[in-house]
């Protein structure tokens, strides 16, 4: 063998090896997530089940109000969040592209600034105090302004890379003809741009389902807590958990945000849209 | 950014931003300000001073910064260096480091060894921080723990990491949870370089550290810092290890966004005290923002 075939027979080994160990890293801490649900005896072992059941599925499925957290707060709490980020995003990235209002500069740089300085546990402390003021703790709409707020800067970054990448060629003919600015957004615009609306609302989607903080802030009654609180439950009041359930109900919880990755994934290809450029 | 002319006038423009605008003013300008006023009295959920706080001067930020105390567990100082630590180990060192080495070892290569690990470490990024919190709880247990059983296969001992190592648990943790952000952006930014440099280079023999240190490197400069700049950011920002540990034991991994919850959040609900940490916290945050604000309009310029 020439010694240029052996460095690349060499460098393939490498790579090889090197992937081995980071997909090692990156998928053990997940195996319990996939074992333990399907075994009835689970304990915090991955343990490949001797008789695969879906016995604790069954058991979580009994637990109304750990359902009610998952199948009916989880997507209230993320279709408001998604309908709100994806429909204010898309209006102030396209009045953004399309106009020239005065001072728009200074706003984007406002967005970027501020979107990173007011976040996390730092900025609940006012926010708590102010939708206390609005009457709107322990309520979806509380939760659901709050976390639009947040989401809104980054949201719009990623629209207006779509808008600024559409043709204005067909906007400007339809106002020739004479239509209404409403109306060249709504009949001409809108159609164009629908993949970044898509890819906006399924970010803000996940956002929105996977949330701890803001719901366990502003939120009081079980009635209303998403699944990311509502996995508390299967503790007892020993703060022992109940892993056989616990795990099963994470599996449930997780299985949406994989799918939307795969769509996503798979029509658009998973990568940075908007927001961080060099 | 070149200046496209406008289709409509402005007056529609600031139709189409007004929503925006009134979230943006309600939900991030509104608290910022808001936050500076609280810290300056003694707010706090229950009892006399909740309907009618006191100004109380510089009283909280003199007891965050007492000397005789500050440092000690459980005390702003010592969250401030439990986080200092947390950003390096976790942000600094675990992503940026293994997502470099990711996108490097991958640079202008296809194929299925990429598409499982991007897969892999992307998974780690996106899946709910409740549970990616409970299957680290599973994978770090003393006991059961897929983690010591490798080590103990491997003969390297079992420690109780929850208990004995907990910050180096929540640095794993998060090195874990994160690295995608940063081997997405160095593998996008690798895409960039031209391949006729790296070709070039080795036709006259370069060694991949070569490589990386004549041509990646510098040609990645501004990549990097964008990406240190943001991770600490974030990391400095972030609740997902309170899931982990609960910021304990004995507080030893009570990150400065846990010690604000603790404040603010829980037992006495201490909002005025809770305002003057969130204070130091919005100041750091925007000091790092302006330093990527900064640097990206230096590169923009240039």
């Amino acid at each position: 063998m020439n010694s240029f075939l052996m460095r690349s027979w060499l460098a393939r080994a490498l790579l090889f090896a090197f992937s081995v160990i980071i997909a090692a890293f990156f998928v053990t801490p997940l195996l319990w997530l996939i074992t333990a649900p399907f075994n009835t005896q689970a304990n915090l072992a991955v343990t490949i089940p001797s008789n695969p059941s879906l016995a604790n599925f069954e058991a979580v499925y009994n637990n109304k109000f750990a359902m009610r957290a998952l199948f009916q707060n989880n997507l209230i709490i993320g279709g408001g969040v998604m309908v709100l980020v994806a429909g204010v995003a898309t209006m102030a990235s396209y009045g953004l592209s399309r106009t020239h209002v005065p001072g728009r500069d200074v706003l984007v740089y406002v967005l970027i600034l501020f979107s990173s300085v007011v976040s996390g546990t730092a900025a609940m402390v006012p926010i708590f105090l102010l939708v206390f003021r609005l009457g709107l703790i322990d309520t979806y709409a509380g939760v659901i302004l709050v976390m639009t707020g947040g989401l809104l800067p980054s949201a719009i970054f990623i629209m207006r890379d779509f808008i600024d990448s559409i043709p204005r060629s067909y906007e400007e003919a339809a106002l020739v003809c004479g239509a209404s600015s409403l109306r060249v957004f709504r009949d001409v615009a809108l159609p164009m741009v629908r993949p970044g609306v898509v890819v906006v609302a399924i970010w803000a989607f996940v956002n929105a389902w996977g949330a701890f903080l803001i719901p366990s802030v502003l939120l009081r009654s079980p009635d209303r807590m998403p699944a990311s609180i509502a996995s508390y439950s299967f503790y007892t009041e020993a703060g022992t958990p109940n892993l056989t359930l616990l795990s099963a109900y994470a599996f449930l919880y997780t299985i949406p945000v994989l799918v939307l990755y795969l769509i996503v994934n798979w029509r658009f290809g998973f990568r940075f849209f908007g927001g961080i450029k060099s | 950014m070149e200046r496209k002319h406008a289709i409509f006038p402005a007056r529609v423009g600031i139709i189409f931003l007004t929503p925006a605008l009134l979230f943006v003013v309600v939900f991030l300008l509104y608290p910022f300000v808001r936050v500076f006023l609280l810290s300056f009295t003694n707010q706090t959920l229950l009892g006399t001073t909740a309907p009618n706080p006191e100004f109380v001067g510089l009283d909280n930020y003199q007891r965050l910064f007492d000397p005789d105390r500050w440092m000690r567990l459980g005390e702003f100082g010592s969250a401030l260096k439990i986080t200092a630590q947390f950003v390096v180990g976790s942000a600094l060192i675990g992503q940026a480091g293994m997502g470099m080495l990711i996108a490097w070892a991958f640079y202008r290569k296809r194929g299925v060894l990429r598409e499982v690990v991007f897969t892999l470490v992307i998974l780690a990024w996106i899946i709910p921080e409740t549970v990616v919190a409970f299957t680290w709880v599973a994978f770090l247990d003393w006991e059961f723990g897929t983690l010591n059983s490798v080590l103990d296969t491997i003969g390297v001992g079992r420690p109780d990491w929850l208990f004995d190592r907990p910050l180096q648990s929540i640095i794993l943790f998060n090195s874990w949870r994160g690295t995608a952000f940063s081997m997405l952006l160095f593998s996008g930014a690798l895409e960039t370089i031209p391949p006729s440099y790296v070709e070039t280079a080795e036709v006259v023999g370069a060694t991949a550290w070569q490589k990386f240190r004549d041509i990646f490197f510098p040609l990645l400069r501004g990549h990097i810092l964008t990406d240190l700049i943001l991770i600490t950011l974030w990391t400095f920002n972030v609740f997902t290890p309170f899931l982990l540990t609960g910021g304990g034991p004995a507080k030893r991994t009570e990150v400065v966004s846990i010690y604000t919850y603790r404040t603010a959040f829980m037992g006495r609900h201490e909002f005025g005290k809770g305002s003057s940490i969130a204070v130091v916290m919005m100041l750091i945050n925007l000091a790092l923002a302006l330093i990527y604000l900064a640097s990206i309009r230096r590169r923009r310029a240039t």
